[in-house]
């Protein structure tokens, strides 16, 4: 059994349509990662887990149950953990405060968890009593990913967290992302560097037009001519 | 010197007092606004309302022949606001809440709290008809005395009991407000919400959790002030006439959806109000004496008279928006 299972889904935001079938399953032991061009409908697909818009056709299984078109503040005490790809810190609110905000369907003592985020980017520890939204692009996606970890996920997704960053912080982006996964927690990423993403996926999906063109292991879809020629620039 | 002390007692005493009140509304409104996104027009009746609710419990209190230290409306303050932090609830839950699982757009929502104000105001004339009422009829209004130790002083530094009462309340508020916000699992999660609602939610947080403690929180408040200023003043069904403008003023001049920004923008408008009808005349007078012959005196030198105070949070308004669009507290609200 798979740890998430869309099975032809299709969703929009109201108008038209825009997955039409997307067909995607994840192990707790993968690194799923999502390429396609833009306005394939790849942060369409995360959202659509995540019941940010409506699912209308398909399902969403997570470790067995059906969570299609659930809430969020049901998924995440669940196990699910989602960053956006844009506006994904609170930035008028200290890096702390940001971490706390992803424990927050959390009871229990969260200060090991907390410990374990600032070992895994120091950089936070240091700024933790400073507004995130004063920090750098790099220094913004480490709060937003331990936002998202702070809940304890067994999937956790991510919308090109190396948008727009330097290349030193992608690859320490991709680092924390293979160690988390190492860790046991399942990863389904978006990302538009796809070759230096696939490298260490053990699934791809390719998207074009709201449904999966290829799917198979990060290196099958390396080696394929067809995708490289179309959707990883020859 | 007397006129010093007189200048205290209106402006600076005045000014606090006027002040808090208006805190109070416009932490509503501000904390409204950053968590639902829409300009809550009956905030001021619901001060109203909140008024009335305490002069109700008030009477009920006086009717069974209780009697307290403290003047009665304070003593009825905080059951007070529990019903009317539940009527806020309610409202939301019977107007407002329906619209926004439509959909509704900030405009919509701002109509219909148009329409909220004018089912407030219908309500309480219809229960307590057109006219003025004092929550002291039944008991003295106490006037406090402090004589200063100052040659040439005879007037004393003078405030009533309910003014003195009302600056505490207001500093406890704003303190326990505070620590909600910063310490606590629900106010952080609020901020959390008005910062980025998506991300909030994505977050896990409770969005419609957040929505309710804001309606409490802001309906609560909004007790405090109108009960205070009818203690203050006296209470009519149009209360808030005078003080919508004013309340939204605040808020906007702090920067909408920042409760730290409502409270300066509060006093802000208040200092401003008292000084602006103050007769700077009488702080002239003393030296009427070496002022030279053709230069008389007015007898008022006030800069608004005071039917024309409104004016006051008008011009501020006015000004900031077009100076200082996002509030002169802090920058633009996300
Ligand atoms: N909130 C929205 N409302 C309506 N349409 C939307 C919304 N968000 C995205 N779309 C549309 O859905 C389609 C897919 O968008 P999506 O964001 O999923 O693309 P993407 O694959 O993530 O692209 P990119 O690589 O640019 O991030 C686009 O045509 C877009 O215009
Ligand atoms: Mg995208």
């Amino acid at each position: 059994m798979s740890l998430v299972e869309l099975k032809d889904i299709k969703a929009g935001y109201g108008g038209a349509p825009i997955l039409n079938g997307v067909n995607i399953a994840i192990d707790a032991s993968d690194i799923g990662v999502i390429v396609g061009p833009n306005g394939a409908g790849k942060s369409t697909t995360l959202k659509a887990i995540f019941g940010l818009l409506t699912v209308t056709d398909g399902s969403v299984t997570f470790a067995g149950q059906d969570i299609t078109n659930s809430e969020a503040d049901r998924l995440v005490p669940m196990g699910l953990s989602f960053i956006p790809q844009e506006h994904n810190v609170f930035t008028s609110m200290t890096v702390h405060e940001n971490l706390e905000m992803g424990a927050f369907v959390r009871r229990d003592d969260i200060s090991d968890t907390l410990d374990e985020v600032y070992e895994m980017f120091p950089d936070l520890k240091a700024k933790r009593r400073q507004n995130a939204g004063e920090l750098s692009g790099g220094q913004r996606q480490m709060v937003a990913m331990g936002r998202a970890l702070m809940s304890k996920p067994k999937l956790l997704m991510l919308d090109e967290p190396s948008a727009g960053l330097s290349p030193r912080y992608m690859i320490e982006i991709f680092e924390q992302v293979v160690k988390i996964n190492r860790a046991g927690v399942g990863i389904l990423m978006v990302e538009q560097n796809a070759r230096q993403a696939l490298a260490f996926a053990t699934k791809g999906f390719v998207l074009a037009n709201g449904q999966n063109r290829f799917t198979g292991t990060g290196q099958e879809l390396l080696d394929d001519p067809d995708v490289a020629k179309s959707f990883l620039g020859g | 010197m007397n006129d010093l002390i007189f200048f205290f007692n209106q402006v600076m005493i005045g000014g606090v007092v006027l002040g808090s009140i208006y805190a109070l509304g416009a932490v509503g409104i501000t904390l409204i606004f950053g968590i639902l996104r829409f300009a809550h027009f009956a905030h001021g009746d619901m001060m109203t309302m909140g008024g009335f609710v305490a002069f109700v419990l008030a009477t009920l209190v006086a009717g069974m022949g209780l009697a307290f230290p403290l003047p009665t409306g304070f003593i009825v303050l905080p059951f007070a606001m529990v019903i009317a932090a539940g009527i806020a609830l309610g409202i939301d839950k019977g107007f407002y809440a329906p619209l926004r699982a439509r959909g509704a757009r900030p405009v919509t929502l701002l109509i219909a709290s148009i329409g909220v104000t004018m089912m407030i105001q219908g309500l309480i004339r219809l229960f307590f008809g057109t006219s003025t009422r004092s929550f002291f009829d039944t008991e003295p209004k106490t006037l406090i005395r402090i004589d200063v130790p100052i040659e040439g002083a005879t007037r004393p530094i003078s405030f009533t009991e309910p003014q003195l009462l009302l600056v505490i309340l207001t500093l406890i508020a704003v303190v326990a407000l505070h620590f909600f916000l910063t310490r606590s699992r629900l106010g952080k999660g609020m901020r959390a919400m008005a910062d980025n609602p998506d991300l909030a939610k994505v977050s896990g947080i409770n969005t419609k959790q957040v929505v309710r403690v804001t309606w409490i929180i802001a309906g609560g408040l909004a007790c405090m002030a109108g009960t205070m200023l009818a203690l203050d003043v006296s209470l009519k069904p149009d209360l808030a006439f005078n003080i919508v403008l004013p309340i939204f003023a605040a808020a906007i001049v702090g920067g909408l959806g920042h409760a730290y920004g409502a409270i300066a923008g509060g006093f802000l408008l208040g200092f401003a109000e008292t000084m602006a009808v103050f007769n700077w005349a009488v702080l002239l007078r003393p030296f009427r004496d070496n002022l030279p012959e053709w230069l008389e005196i007015p007898s008022s030198l006030a800069l608004v008279q005071s039917e024309y105070k409104l004016t006051v949070a008008f011009i501020i308004l006015v000004v900031v928006l077009l100076v200082r669009p996002t509030g002169i507290f802090k920058g633009a609200s996300t």
